[in-house]
């Protein structure tokens, strides 16, 4: 037997997990530290659901942040500043992705720089496509899809990607290896007591994410009746029986956005921004130290300004189609 | 006929067109009416906006976010792609793998890159400088790059034009153009795309169908050849004849600075602010 050159890509592994570890129907519902207690471990491959600085479970990150992990790696198709609070904090020593960076006009990723620039973090390098890839093959239950993305590039190269030739036409495609991540982290608009839920907007890669990970915790801002779900099923994108836990966590992205509920809190990025410029990653560090001086989310939320929150509510809905 | 430092003297007055002005309304003639724009943050969204706005009204704007037909509002144009204000005026939501596999289907007329550094065949990098495995930069990476030059028809690339962008060969293939030259992107299985034009503050260039190596085809206005050619680190195609491309109107950065979100005062002053 080979060593399999990506962990996480053996999906027949995960589904003999899956075929002895049902996710019977019942009521999910915990407190995040319990959720984050049972389903997140050391050197877990975590997938962080949402984008940049879309629809990030920060909740339930900040409650990995409080219990205190090692060896974890995240794996998320555009990174933000979530990533750089583990790895200042030493508790990510792997990064997979295809871009970090802190948006809203600040640039660079100053903390994750400095940990890969001196060799402390591995930063393993995909393109967009190849990250959705990965997920979709895992989601699908198929080891790897064919596909045109990264050839000829440094990015297939570095990563020794092999290609697969069509038994039909004989044409040379990148083989991208699947992935099931250990477990994934994602934040939705609404969900029932049995994890059936909805997300609101543009769905990124959550509901792949949600169908290749070994065990799934949600976060939600409201927990809703099943027969509220009945009204717009076409929404339930993630079904009840691929998830482990339902934590009702209202502001659960914040200070990221959550489409049609609160948009990103610039302000906020501008408090961990000054931070890491005044003091690298030592301000990162006493960023994580704030957040998790809060029990929890509630208590975090509970410090931020009212108004600020009113206005980022309010814009959010001003944005929504009418 | 006036430097290049004269020139953006003017535009540090506010007179005339800042260097990433020229750049934006450059690409933004390029665009045709009824096309696909796979468009990024930044210029290529303000380029599309006022394509749209000007002589291509049915100009369809895809961002990786998962999304189609974009409303693009005056002084609301999104940070990131991936945000509520990159949603405003949605035709379709879809999610973010789907808008790369309609990508790899060839829907998408145009795909839009911004660079760290391109090489003479059109490779692009925005990964890292220097060693690849103790890199002395680690710059953002691909984003959606990689696939969006492997994919879309073609691909339109906008840069300052600086010796330390335009090098021989980049410390890394980020995002392959012709990769070596000639057949070669082909021969890596890239049967479809890549890149088309190269818009700079100097100039608008292509790459020579044989050699694929770029070739200089049009001058910004009061930019001589000897510029272009000390602004590029390495040798570049140019033809007997090149011609100098139409002045940026007073119309097309009038409407682009209401795009932008800036009056004529805060331009001069403007920060700007790109992902």
């Amino acid at each position: 037997m080979t060593t399999l050159a990506f962990p996480g890509a053996d999906t027949v592994e995960a589904r003999e997990e899956l075929e002895r570890d049902r996710r019977p129907r019942v009521d999910k519902r915990m407190a995040a530290a319990e959720a984050i207690r049972r389903f997140v471990s050391d050197g877990d491959v975590i997938a962080v659901g949402g984008t940049n600085h879309a629809r990030t479970p920060m909740a339930l990150l900040g409650e990995v942040l409080r219990q205190g992990r090692r060896e974890l790696s995240l794996v998320r198709p555009l990174t933000c500043f979530e990533s750089e609070l583990f790895i200042a904090t030493g508790m990510a020593s792997k990064v997979v992705t295809s871009w970090v960076g802190i948006g809203h006009g600040w640039g660079l990723a100053r903390v994750l720089r400095e940990y890969v620039e001196s060799g402390q973090v591995t930063y393993e390098e995909w393109s967009h496509l190849g990250v959705g890839l990965r997920f979709k093959a895992g989601a699908m239950g198929v080891p790897f899809l064919p596909s045109y993305t990264m050839m000829g590039s440094d990015l297939g190269r570095q990563l020794d990607l092999a290609a697969v030739d069509c038994p039909y036409t004989g044409q040379s495609l990148n083989a991208v290896p699947s992935l099931n991540p250990d477990v994934a982290l994602i934040h939705v608009q609404r969900a029932d007591v049995h994890g059936n839920a909805q997300i609101d907007g543009y769905e990124l890669m959550d509901a792949d994410i949600a169908r290749a990970s070994r065990r799934l915790v949600i976060s939600t801002e409201e927990i809703v009746d099943t027969d509220s779900l009945r009204l717009d099923p076409a929404r339930t994108t993630i079904p009840g029986f691929a998830v482990d836990a339902v934590v009702l966590q209202p502001m659960g992205a914040y200070p990221h956005e959550c489409y049609g509920h609160y948009l990103a809190d610039e302000e906020a990025f501008r408090e961990y921004m000054d931070a890491v410029r005044a003091a690298g990653s030592q301000g990162a560090r006493e960023y994580v130290e704030a957040l998790v001086s809060h029990p929890d989310h509630d208590s975090f939320m509970a410090s931020v300004p009212p108004h600020r929150l009113e206005k980022l509510k309010a814009d959010a809905k001003g944005m929504m189609p009418r | 006929m006036t430097t290049v430092d004269e020139r953006r003297l003017a535009a540090q007055r506010g007179l005339d067109p800042r260097p990433d002005e020229i750049m934006t309304i450059s690409a933004s003639r390029l665009l045709e009416d009824g096309k696909v724009m796979f468009a990024g943050i930044g210029q290529p969204l303000v380029a599309a906006a006022l394509a749209r706005r000007r002589h291509a009204p049915n100009l369809t704007v895809i961002l990786e976010g998962g999304m189609v037909g974009i409303h693009l509002m005056p002084g609301e144009l999104p940070d990131s792609t991936n945000e509520m204000r990159a949603a405003i005026g949605a035709e379709m939501l879809t999610t973010a793998t789907d808008i790369f596999l309609m990508a790899q289907r060839g829907f998408f007329d145009y795909g839009f890159l911004g660079v760290a550094q391109i090489d003479m065949h059109g490779n692009v990098n925005t990964s890292l400088i220097g060693d690849p495995e103790r890199p002395s930069v680690r710059l953002p990476g691909p984003g959606g790059a990689n696939d969006i030059i492997s994919m879309c028809n073609e691909t339109v690339i906008v840069t300052n034009h600086e010796p330390r962008r335009f090098v021989e060969r980049v410390d890394w293939v980020t995002s392959p153009g012709y990769l070596t030259g000639g057949d070669a992107r082909r021969e890596a299985g890239l049967r479809h795309g890549g890149p088309s034009w190269v818009v700079t503050d100097l100039a608008l260039l292509d790459f020579e169908e044989e050699t694929r190596r770029m070739r200089l085809r049009g001058l910004q206005p009061g930019v001589t050849v000897e510029q272009v050619v000390a602004a590029t680190d390495f040798e570049l195609v140019v033809p007997d004849h090149v011609d100098v491309l139409d002045p940026v109107t007073a119309e097309e950065l009038a409407l682009m600075r209401h795009l932008n979100g800036e009056t004529d005062q805060s331009a001069e002053n403007g920060e700007h602010r790109a992902e």
